[in-house]
């Protein structure tokens, strides 16, 4: 299980890689081990307001369908539209290519409210 | 992880640890819901070979004639003419003309039957057959002396040949018996996965031995459960709790080639009620516009809104690159290409009524491999 060390962590275990105000959005390689192969995602629309912890995107697997969560409130920029194509690339890349959105953050403080990379560590062994 | 008291384990369950599977809870059995990947388990049964633990099943002996014992009651499908050493398709049904169980009864000798059962429905079944099976008849449940290995894929005979004289000469829906590791084992050529496919019952306490020595070979991998069930949607194959229950007719299910009704058996009556007054609903197939599966529990729609019926199964094919599904809707409305949605209350996807055989290239009735 691999957990980026540069990355903020959400319970959800969604990340997010904050830059110069704005933020790069994708979902843990736990995640992704544990969605299963990803064949579908819906993917939002540039312009689209979110909400911190609020419903994102909704990806389905071969098991099963699961919502996202957004780790900031922000606008949406660029949506990664590889993933229309290929899915499957969450599962094989999920720090790099299986990135899902870039946000223009609205509320830097909302950062206290996410895990660093050890936090998320120590997090994932408190839930097995 | 699951409770140990709560499943029952399959003699290949240690097998499936060792191969790091993902083990789920199944109709009251701990089974492997995926080893490497649910795709990657589909797409080497579509074009290479797998195999399958499929040791929950139950198998029942029931020895005495079809029709004296009382047994061709209580199946839906014909066995006085069914040939020694071929199988059958059906179903058990319930007065009411729901069904029980599905199963394939295999005629071993003249006056030999081998039934093959869902793991879950093992114990109703096995009570439903002592409760209306002659006193004359033989019945004996052998479902955990029976361990039961699927292999299935285009290389499956390739494969099984080296293990196995003479099995080719099996068609499809016919088995023998073959000596396979020093025992004497029946094999069948059936599946639930539209390739060519055998299913070998072998000695439950011995299983272990023929697993391991099939996947030591270099073109077998496991597969498991995820990736028989998209295989088996692709299909359009009915699977009980889903598309089939006792509050379902499988002339709702669309079983109609698997009920003789030149014969007379339990539920009959039932169904010929169904006939003369119309069915209500139809089972579909529901082809989604995207990559968007239906899941069972969902709803269909039509375009304007109306609430036309329910989805039953579903997934995202591999093999079609969209999301496909098995569902009931309103007779009046199941018509192929007709435009419907399915979802629920956060969305709703476009897909159209289709036939329920998504997947159309398999290997099921090639005689090479």
């Amino acid at each position: 299980m691999e957990i980026a060390e540069h990355l903020l962590y959400t319970k959800e275990h969604e990340w997010i890689n904050i830059e110069d105000g704005e933020a790069t959005i994708g979902i843990s390689d736990y995640a992704q081990e544990a969605l299963g192969d990803i064949t579908f995602i819906e993917l939002p629309n540039a312009g689209d307001e979110v909400e911190q912890f609020g419903e994102f995107v909704s990806v389905e697997s071969v098991k099963a369908a699961s919502d996202i969560f957004s780790p900031m409130s922000g606008e949406i920029i660029v949506v990664n539209e590889d993933l229309n194509e290929d899915p499957g690339l969450i599962n094989k890349s999920p720090y790099e290519k299986g990135w899902i959105a870039r946000i223009r953050i609205s509320d830097s403080e909302e950062q206290s409210n996410l895990m660093t990379a050890e936090e998320y560590g120590k997090f994932l062994e408190s839930v097995g | 992880m699951l409770s140990q008291e709560k499943y029952q384990k399959t003699p290949l369950y240690d097998e499936h640890i060792t191969l790091k599977a993902r083990m789920v809870g199944f109709g009251g059995w701990e089974m492997p819901v995926q080893y490497e990947g649910i795709l990657k388990e589909h797409a080497r049964t579509r074009h290479g070979v797998s195999i399958f633990d499929i040791s929950h099943m139950g198998e029942f002996i029931i020895e005495g004639d079809c029709v004296e014992s009382g047994l061709e009651r209580i199946v839906t499908m014909s066995l006085r003419d069914l040939p020694v050493r071929s199988c059958r398709y059906g179903c058990i049904l319930n007065e009411r003309g729901g069904v029980i169980d599905d199963l394939i009864v295999f005629r071993m000798e003249e006056r030999k039957w081998f039934i093959v059962v869902n793991g879950a429905t093992t114990k109703k079944d096995a009570k439903h057959f002592q409760k209306h099976l002659k006193k004359e008849a033989v019945f004996r449940d052998v479902s955990l002396q029976t361990g039961k290995i699927d292999i299935q894929g285009p290389l499956s005979l390739n494969v099984l040949s080296s293990f196995v004289a003479d099995v080719e000469k099996l068609n499809y829906y016919t088995c023998d018996y073959f000596d396979l590791l020093g025992e004497r084992v029946l094999i069948g050529r059936t599946g639930y996965t539209g390739e060519l496919g055998y299913e070998i019952y072998f000695p439950w306490d011995k299983i272990k031995d023929l697993w391991r020595q099939l996947i030591e070979h270099d073109s077998v991998e496991p597969a498991g459960l995820g990736a028989r069930d998209i295989l088996r949607i692709e299909m359009g194959y009915s699977l009980y709790g889903h598309e089939l229950g006792e509050d379902i007719s499988p002339l709702e299910s669309g079983l109609n080639r698997f009920i003789s009704f030149e014969k007379d058996f339990i539920g009959k009556s039932a169904l010929l009620k169904q006939k003369e007054e119309g069915l209500k609903k139809k089972i579909a197939g529901i082809s989604s516009k995207s990559r968007r599966a239906p899941r069972c529990g969902q709803k269909i729609y039509l375009e304007s809104g109306g609430e036309i019926g329910v989805i039953t199964s579903g997934t995202f094919s591999p093999s079609l690159k969209t999301g496909i599904g098995l569902g009931f809707v309103a007779v009046q409305h199941a018509h192929q290409g007709t435009v419907v949605l399915f979802g629920d209350s956060k969305g709703k996807s476009t897909a159209t009524i289709s036939s329920r055989a998504f997947y159309k290239s398999g290997s099921l009735h090639s005689e090479k491999s």
